[in-house]
Parts: structure tokens; sequence; C-alpha cells
């Protein structure tokens, strides 16, 4: 079988890519010499900058503040047309007028994470000690660090106390860092989708990803941005493999079921003739445009060594000890990589840590992805919550 | 008959009337202003909305999926859990007050249910169906079916509600698990609180329902 037929390039250079990597065209933070980030791995990055977009104002006692915080794939692009897909942001059901965190009443602010591809520092960008793109010489990076910079970021934007941290998935997980490592700075939490702690099966999957990635010739050890290429079969199966983990298998079954793509019969080949087939390649490769191989592997990373009880010995409840921060956690049925039973282990933590917590589980058969869609009860719990929050907050109309 | 107090209650309103059920305000006044409470079976947050409106920092567990997300988006700390199984994960003295109405007699095991309340909470206010009901004793005893009511409209045979108890029974088994009755009312058909100076069988025969304010006992 050709690789033409398996998995096409790109339609975007590696070029078009990489400006967007050091140059993007969004807002950017700067951090020089006298502003480190302290990482986990006890490496001081520096200098390092943080691609971001607001949207809204900031109110005069700056009250109304919501950071949005973005999954292993996502960006800064929340609510505005993609730079390098030309597409709608990728949280348009929650995020935009009319929509539950509305630009009219909240000063919303949403950075690409450290280790990210558009426009903050991460393996893809300068290295400025060597002039060379960093690569696998970039220190690893974990959630925490991620959170550690978006604060500097909050600060840098003279903002004390965020009114809202929201997020699924990854997001969630960096929500639930904000609350443990800045609970005084977090007066709202909405984690949708998401744990205290990676499970192994979800640490296997990234795992199976980061093979993909590195088994493709054109990765060159990390190397590949040397060489002017950019290993997209990898990170394209990397990403087809992921897809399925954010589905279920009823959402899988009911847009495709046993369909053919445009024919009738099987061609007795390895060629796309199921449309699940075609749209798990459409998946990976419009992937691969967009994001970088070896941010992958260092998000995922991240990722999997997530696990919030483990910085508190272990006993989760101390995470979140004397926390007045009100959390909404949301989960969903069919999600089965961050199911509910993960949800209710955090709840169960900050009900003994006597936070005000509230928790729904949303009836959905769209799997992971859920909560990137246009799931009606979720958008009304959200809106709900973070309305009653911006009572007790003092905010008008939020 | 071991209550050791029963304090009458100031300033109940009878019957039905106002926006809240009158069991609902009558729980609520139970309850002192600025104290953190837990409702445990609070369905679509009725009783917590009331709560919220007299000051009181309230949270609930809640069975249903419906319950929950109807809660969740008016604005109430509301988890879902299921009172057997998830009042464990709670620790000892998290609350002032944890309430159970209406939601005892779904429990599969009632008396664990009401030990981990007072373990949870200072206090518990528990209300139930007095199944020593005149109409529920009357429909046995005349009828021979199990007994159905406007407010247990369910058939034995799709009933939540496994663990019917009287009012009777409940003043036992506080006595046994040494469970002191702060206060206790009885409700009469139509809502109204029973008379106090009415001995202990009219309110077992005439309760449709009871309400109790519970604390811990001086121990065994």
């Amino acid at each position: 079988m050709g690789d033409v037929k398996s998995i096409p390039s790109p339609a975007i250079s590696a070029d078009e890519r990489s400006h967007e990597v050091d140059h993007p065209s969004s807002q950017v933070a700067h951090f020089g010499a006298e502003q480190p980030l302290r990482l986990d791995c006890g490496v001081d990055l520096t200098p390092f900058q943080i691609a971001y977009q607001t949207y809204g104002e900031l109110n005069a006692d700056r009250s109304n503040a919501v950071l949005i915080c973005h999954a292993l794939t996502g960006d800064q692009h929340v609510a505005n047309v993609h730079p390098v897909t030309g597409k709608p942001g990728w949280w348009e059901t929650l995020v935009g007028p009319g929509r539950p965190i509305d630009p009219k009443h909240y000063f919303i602010i949403c950075s690409n994470v450290i280790g990210g591809c558009m426009g903050s520092t991460g393996p893809a960008s300068i290295n400025p000690a060597t002039g060379k793109v960093w690569g696998l010489e970039f220190p690893v990076i974990t959630i925490p660090d991620m959170v550690r910079a978006q604060a500097m970021l909050i600060d840098r934007l003279g903002i004390d106390t965020l009114f809202a941290v929201v997020g699924g998935s990854m997001g969630g997980m960096q929500v639930l860092q904000w609350t443990a490592a800045y609970p005084a700075r977090v007066f709202s939490a909405l984690a949708i989708a998401c744990a205290t702690r990676h499970s192994a099966q979800n640490i296997a999957f990234h795992e199976l990803g980061r093979q993909a990635v590195m088994a493709d010739p054109d990765w060159h050890g990390g190397g590949y941005a040397d060489q002017g290429i950019h290993p997209h079969r990898g990170l394209a199966v990397a990403r087809m493999a992921a897809h399925i983990t954010y589905l279920s298998d009823a959402a899988l079954h009911r847009k495709f079921g046993r369909r053919m793509q445009d024919r009738e019969l099987p061609t007795f080949s390895f060629d796309a003739d199921f449309q699940v087939e075609s749209y798990l390649r459409y998946q990976g490769s419009s992937f691969v445009e967009r994001f970088d191989a070896n941010s992958y592997l260092y998000l995922t990373r991240a990722m999997d060594y997530f696990d919030i009880a483990a910085d508190h010995g272990g006993v989760l409840a101390k995470a979140f000890a004397e926390i007045k921060t009100r959390f909404c956690v949301v989960s969903f049925t069919s999600d089965w990589l961050f199911p509910t039973s993960e949800s209710r282990a955090l709840v169960h933590a900050l009900n003994a840590s006597s936070a005000r917590v509230s928790f729904a589980e949303i009836e959905t058969d769209r799997g992971h992805d859920a909560f990137l869609l246009d799931v009606p009860e979720f958008l009304d719990i959200s809106r709900a919550f973070l309305q009653s929050a911006g009572k007790a907050r003092g905010l008008k109309d939020g | 008959m071991s209550v050791q107090e029963v304090l009458p209650l100031g300033g109940v309103a009878t019957g039905q009337s106002g926006d809240f059920r009158t069991d609902h305000r009558l729980v609520a006044e139970m309850v002192k202003p600025g104290s953190k409470v837990l409702d445990v079976g609070c369905g679509e947050g009725d009783l917590l909305q009331l709560l919220e409106t007299r000051g009181i920092d309230g949270r609930g567990i809640e069975l249903s999926r419906e319950g929950v997300n109807r809660c969740v988006a008016k604005g109430l700390a509301v988890v879902q859990g299921d009172a057997d199984t998830d009042l464990v994960n709670y620790p000892d003295d998290a609350f002032d007050y944890v309430i159970l109405s209406q939601t005892l007699q779904a429990t599969r095991q009632p008396r664990v249910v009401l030990e981990n309340l007072l373990r949870i909470g200072r206090r518990a206010i528990v209300s139930f169906p007095n199944f020593g009901f005149w109409k529920m004793r009357l429909q046995l005893l005349i009828g021979g079916h199990m007994p159905r009511t406007e407010n247990l409209p369910a058939t034995w045979y799709d009933t939540a509600n496994i663990h019917f108890c009287t009012i009777k029974d409940f003043v036992e088994l506080c006595d046994e698990i040494n469970v002191k009755m702060e206060r206790a009312i009885a409700l009469d058909l139509y809502g109204r609180p029973i008379p106090l100076n009415l001995p202990w069988w009219v309110w077992n025969m005439f309760g449709e329902q009871g309400v109790f304010l519970l604390s811990r006992g001086g121990g065994k």
C-alpha cells in the first residue's frame, strides 16, 4: 500500500505552521530573564512567551475575569476564527455572544499552554541559546507548569482573583490544578470531563500515540525541524487513535455504522472502504496541519504525569483543604476516557474538604467530545452555575 | 416512648400556604440561620431554595440525574449520589444539620443512614410518611391491600419506598441507637401540626407524616 493512499500530506507546509509557533497572530506575553518559569523537572525556562486571546472588557474592580483552559490539542483561539484552519473557535458552544460565557459580561482569557505550538514556548519554538528549534532538548513540562505560566500571565494582566476558571479534559486538569495551587485566586471553578489523575488506560493510549509519532521515519529522533520535514503520518495515526477515545461506540455507530464511502461493494484492498475510515483519516490529516508532533509528545506526557493526590501525600482531600472556591463538576455518561467514577472521586474529596460543590452527570451518547458539542443540558448547567457564582461575586447580569 | 423533650414550634403556619410546602417550612424553621446544612435526597432543591432565603449555606445530595441537573441549573450546590452508599464519604461534623426529608423509607439501610446523618451533622432533621396513619391502617385492615395515598401513590411492586415505618417505630429506633429527640411534630392529612398536648397514640394514628429534630444522645 503506497503512503499516498494511507495518510495524505498536509496542505499547509511546515513553514506556515512554524510561523504561528514563534509569531502567533494573537497577543503574546514575553517573560525575560528576570521572570523565569520554574518547571517541575527542575529547569528554569527563560526567556519564554505565552500566546493568548482575550474577549470582552475587564470591569472596574477586576472581578469578572474568566480563564478558559484548553484541552490537549486546543489553543488560545477559543472563540475566534482559527488563523491556520480558518475554522470557528473550538468552544463556540460555550464561549461567545449569547453563550454561557459571554464577552458582554466577562473578561475572557484563553492562553496557549506552555509546551504548545500556537505561540507559547514549546518544543517547536526556537531555543534562543542555540538558534535552533528546541525539539527534544525542550524540558519536560507538567500540568502544574502550565498553570504556573498561566498565573504569571494573569499577574501580567493585573488580575488578582479570577472569577472563574473553566476547562474540559486537559483543560479540566488545569482547572483543578489552579484551585489546588492558588485556591484564593479562583472564585469559581468549572471542571468538565476530567479527573484528578490520568488513569493507566489513558496513559496507555497516550503511549500508543507517542510510539506512532516516534515510529515515523520522518521524526528523526525529534529533530525533524532541522530536516525541514514533519512526521505527519505518525502524528496522524496518533490523532486517529486518540480520536476514537473521544467518541463512543454509539456515536460512531450513529454517525457511520458500517456504511461504505462512495461505493457499493468492498474493494478488497486497504483503501478507506468504510465511512468511518475516511473520517478518521480526515481527522488525522487535518490535525497535522495545525499541530506539531513533538508538542503532542510533551502535552500527552504532561497529562500522564498529572496526579493531584500524589502531590498531597496521596490524600486527595488535602489538595482542597479549607477551599472557598465554588466548584461545578460535570461528567458525561458515555465518556470512557474520563468516566463519571473519576469525577465522583473528585466530588467526594471536595465534600470531605467541605467545599461548595455541584456535580452533574449529563446523559449523552456522544462520548468525551460531548463537552465541545451542543449539548443543551450541559450548556444550561454551565450558564446557571456561572450566573449563581456571579451573583455571589456581585457581578451584574453575570 | 422515650422522647426526652417535645418542644412546641412557634409561628408555624398551618396547611399549604405560600410557595413552600408546610413540611419544608417546618424543617426550615428548625434550622438556625447561618448554619451549614446538607439535604440528603434534595429532589429538585425546593427545600434548599427555602433555606437559602433564610441565609443558610445548603448543600444537597440527590439520586436522580434530572433532580441534580435541575438543582445545579438553579445555582444550588448539589451532587449526584446515593444516601445508602455515599454518606460514608462525608467526614464527621461536616455540617450543622443534615436533613433527610421524605427519603428514609426509600433507603436500603435506614438505621445506618440515620447513624451517618448524626455523624456528619451535629443535628439531623428527619421527616417521613407515617405508616401508622389511620388511612394506611384502614386500607390494610379493611381493603386488605398495601396502602396507597395521594402522597405515596405507587403500587407495592414499583415503589421506591422499601422501608416504611410508623412514628412509633421510628421513635423506638432512635431510642435503640441512642439518638436524642429535640423536637417531634406530626402533621395531619392537611399538613397541619397536631397539637402537642395529645397523647402519642394520637400522633401515631392521625399523623400523616412525622418531622423530627434529632441530636446525638448522651451515650450509652
